[in-house]
């Protein structure tokens, strides 16, 4: 197994083995280990930034009545809640755990196009000054909600065409990552590796960036013609001028359905990593896995209609999305049963990494129900833009797609790092999150199916219990991740030496681990020989 | 008389579709609930069965749906937690490591999960078929959403009736930041007009739903009854209030539609259909009254309503 410390004379005069000093290390890196250390950690200040502005929202909703801010205020708090969230935190987050892994997993010397890669990572930190400078300017963010229906989205000020540039932005650097993960995927494996024998977590990857080359472009063409249509008199979605409205949402959502299996793919790949190393069993029906992988991302281009059932869709367009979204329920469903099988008749220990990956197992397939009872359309004309939507999307999001990251943080992490993390700390980050997370969301469910429509700043005051205890659970569960911040930056400092396999006992597949840890600055330099 | 496609689409009496009756009835019994019950408003924790043909048929789905993801729920999270604990390392267990594919077992467990997603489709299939039928309605009402208020423009018989419909000023002061007024102390807080919508029971209600500036929606639980107004086009839904079910019911628009999104709601007023044509008449009779003396009524008289409770 080939496992270099000497770099190639062939290689470019400035090539080191040790890596540059100073700020240039980070702003020139190429290096693919330090462009994942980057975006992970960009993407951890977005979640402490987002999940301030949801202590805002769960503060406010605290109890009935406007206590705390403005309600423009309030729905700026939401949209800008969401876009951090989903563009600042998950999607970098996988991308960094996609920089870190992929190299390595396949056993190459790094992905296929560094320059580039550099260039979406910093992209980032501008997108998202822009975005979050908007606060600040005349008429506050955009507060039309991270999906931007117009007509209220035009109605947004100086912010607007600032949301615009940083979207844009982000979608160009998620495009420029993606190509790089397929070409270095599709190119770079070392001699003997069938994608088949690939790992699932690249494989996940594989998929999604497929995924993000596909719809971003279809966001960009939809946020331009909001921006056309403010300032350069088109009427793509005016009514008055032969537009509409509604033509925005199926635009939208054709992005935004897969948008979020973009958003959960690579957690699937995480668990499927994890749930055999700690069953010290392999992977149940991988191929079936693959597949499964495979059918939700088709399923997920033809499922958008589902967004808009409320909307005054013809009878057979309710008909076919609700039966092509009820059907993404059944390779779902295989998945959560490989990993159940995955487990069965294994030999459980519960590191870190496991306890997290247990969580998503259960709380994620929570969110699958409820995602499965939205599909129904007569009950969903009950559930829409209610909290019952609120609370799907979090359990699939939060136990979901932060938990698959948090597992996959907590797994990789002494590669990284060459250290063992606090375990103890780093446990109790578990059971307070998974317990907090069920004591901020799992309510939601009532208040939606009672009747509280979402982005709201204050409510009737039959739902003052449930949004109490919401906002307990909010508070606390945000304390809790103070925690994660902990634990990281613990082990980056220093810890007990973490050998090549990391977790003695567990016999984890993978060329990262007959890496040492930490993993050379320039791994597989030479490829390895894959058996 | 009305074409039916099946049992569904006769909505001019109220028959029970065929496949949600008996899962109605079934839930009604195991709510104990008896034909004129108190079931209109949620208890808090579920759907609100409701007062419509509609809303019940929807309760009924819910209910099938939320009960076969308990019991799925139940058998997997089962299996996991029982894996958890039986297949313990620190116990002990020794892993079985050639357990790694079954063809026959991911066939199974793929097949069965489509055969209940057809179970589910099909009275969910019926459903969206009735729900969507608007034929042979016996009252339209225009209704148009603006920032941040609803205004309900009668037709038919009630034609020229024409108001609008705005948050209560008690409801309205308390609401203000730091307004010092405790929302407890405000009856209906957040859910009450100054001028409800008032409509009849037993009878087949059809809103013609646009609106004048961005996309808001309109929804009443208890009814079943939701549906986006989109500014440039017309959205129907019709609903029937059972006969018996009279009486107040409350709503609030269902999207984001600016800055007092949460502050525009809507109340329906349900009456007998007596009660309703004496509504009417004096509607009507105010109209006159506050027509000029020469030329014709105005189209659109602020209506000085004697419905308020």
């Amino acid at each position: 197994m080939a496992n270099a410390h000497v770099s190639d004379t062939a290689h470019h005069d400035d090539h080191h083995d040790q890596p540059a000093t100073g700020i240039k290390r980070w702003l020139f890196a190429t290096n693919h280990k330090d462009i994942g250390t980057m975006y992970l950690v960009f993407s951890l200040i977005m979640f402490f930034i987002g999940g301030s502005m949801a202590m805002v929202i769960r503060a406010e909703l605290f109890q009935p009545g406007l206590q705390l801010v403005d309600p423009g205020f309030f729905n700026e708090m939401t949209t800008t809640h969401a876009l951090v969230m989903i563009f600042g935190a998950v999607m970098p987050a996988f991308v960094g755990l996609a920089n870190w892994m992929i190299p390595m997993q396949v056993g190459a010397p790094d992905m296929a196009l560094p320059r580039m890669n550099n260039f979406s990572f910093w992209i980032l930190p501008f997108a998202f000054t822009l975005l979050l400078s908007t606060l600040f300017v005349p008429g506050g963010s955009v507060a039309g909600g991270w999906t931007l229906y117009p007509p209220l989205s035009e109605q947004s000020g100086d912010a607007f065409p600032m949301l615009i540039f940083a979207i844009h932005m982000m979608g160009a650097s998620s495009i420029m990552g993606a190509i790089n993960v397929i070409v270095t995927i599709m190119n770079m494996r070392a001699p003997g590796m069938t994608l088949l024998k690939m790992p699932l977590f690249a494989w996940s990857w594989l998929i999604t960036a497929y995924l993000l080359i596909a719809v971003m472009p279809v966001l960009a063409g939809a946020v331009t013609m909001l921006l056309t249509d403010h300032f350069f008199g088109t009427s793509f979605f005016n009514a008055g001028g032969g537009g509409d409205p509604i033509m925005f949402e199926h635009i939208f959502w054709f992005f935004g359905h897969p948008e979020v299996y973009i958003m959960i793919l690579p957690a699937f790949g995480i668990i499927s990593e994890i749930l055999p190393t700690f069953s010290r069993k392999p992977l149940f029906g991988a191929t079936s896995m693959i597949y499964a992988i495979a059918s939700i991302a088709f399923l997920s281009f033809i499922v958008w209609g589902h967004h808009m059932f409320a909307d005054g869709m013809p009878e057979a367009a309710q008909l076919f999305y609700m039966m092509s979204t009820m059907l993404i329920a059944v390779p779902t469903g295989v998945k959560v049963f490989n990993w159940t099988a995955t487990m069965w008749r294994g030999s459980l220990s519960f590191e870190p990494p496991m306890l997290f990956a247990i969580a998503f197992l259960f709380l994620f397939s929570i969110g699958g129900f409820s995602g499965l009872m939205l599909a129904i359309v007569p009950a969903d004309f009950q559930y829409n833009q209610t909290y019952f939507v609120v609370a799907h999307f979090h359990y699939v999001l939060v136990p979901g797609a932060i938990f698959g990251i948090m597992a996959g943080v907590y797994y990789w992490l002494p590669k990284w790092t060459g250290h063992m993390y606090n375990m103890t700390l780093a446990k109790a980050h578990f059971w307070l999150s998974a317990i907090f997370v069920n004591v901020l969301f799992f309510p939601q469910h009532f208040l939606g199916l009672a009747g509280m429509p979402r982005r709201i700043p204050d409510y009737a005051v039959q739902f003052t219990d449930w949004n109490m205890v919401s906002s307990i659970g909010g508070f606390a569960f945000g304390l809790s991740q103070i925690l994660f911040v902990i634990v990281i930056v613990q082990c980056a400092r220093g810890g007990q030496k973490a050998s090549a396999i990391v977790w003695e006992g567990t016999h984890p597949t993978g060329l990262e681990w007959t890496l040492p840890s930490p993993a050379p600055y320039h791994s597989f330099s030479t490829a390895p020989e894959i058996r | 008389m009305s074409v039916t496609l099946g049992d569904n689409h006769d909505s001019n009496s109220a028959p029970p579709s065929r496949g949600g009756a008996w899962l109605r009835g079934l839930c009604l019994a195991a709510l104990g609930v008896a034909a004129k019950a108190e079931a209109n408003t949620s208890n808090g924790y579920n759907l609100p069965l409701g007062v419509t043909s509609l809303s019940h048929d929807i309760y009924a789905l819910h209910m099938e749906v939320f009960w076969i993801c308990v019991g799925i729920a139940v058998a997997v999270f089962g299996v996991m937690i029982y894996a958890l604990v039986k297949f313990r390392h620190s116990q002990g267990a020794i892993p079985d490591t050639t357990m790694v594919h079954s063809t026959k077992v991911e066939i199974i467990w793929t097949i069965i999960p489509v055969v209940i997603l057809v179970v589910m489709a099909i009275p969910a299939a019926k459903v969206i078929l009735m729900m969507e039928d608007t034929r042979n309605s016996e009252l339209s009402i225009r209704v148009t959403a603006y920032q941040w208020k609803w205004q309900y423009q009668y037709m038919d018989a009630a034609d020229g009736i024409n108001f609008f419909s705005t948050l209560a000023r008690d409801s309205n002061f308390a609401r203000q930041l730091h307004s010092g007024i405790d929302p407890k102390t405000v009856p209906n807080y957040l859910l009450e007009v100054d001028h409800p919508m008032v409509i009849p029971s037993g009878t087949k209600v059809r809103l013609l739903l646009t609106s004048q500036d961005v996309i808001h929606a309109w929804w009443v639980p208890d009814f079943g009854a939701k549906r986006s107004a989109v500014p440039g086009f017309v959205n129907e839904l019709w609903f029937r209030v059972d006969p018996g079910k009279e009486g107040i019911y409350r709503g609030q628009c269902t999207s984001l539609c600016g800055r007092d999104h949460g502050f525009m709601p809507i109340v329906v007023d349900v009456r007998t259909p007596d009660d309703f044509k004496k509504w009417v008449e004096e509607q009507k009779a105010a109209l006159k009254q506050a027509a000029a003396p020469a030329g014709d009524p105005p189209r659109s008289a602020q209506v000085l309503s004697t419905s308020t409770n």
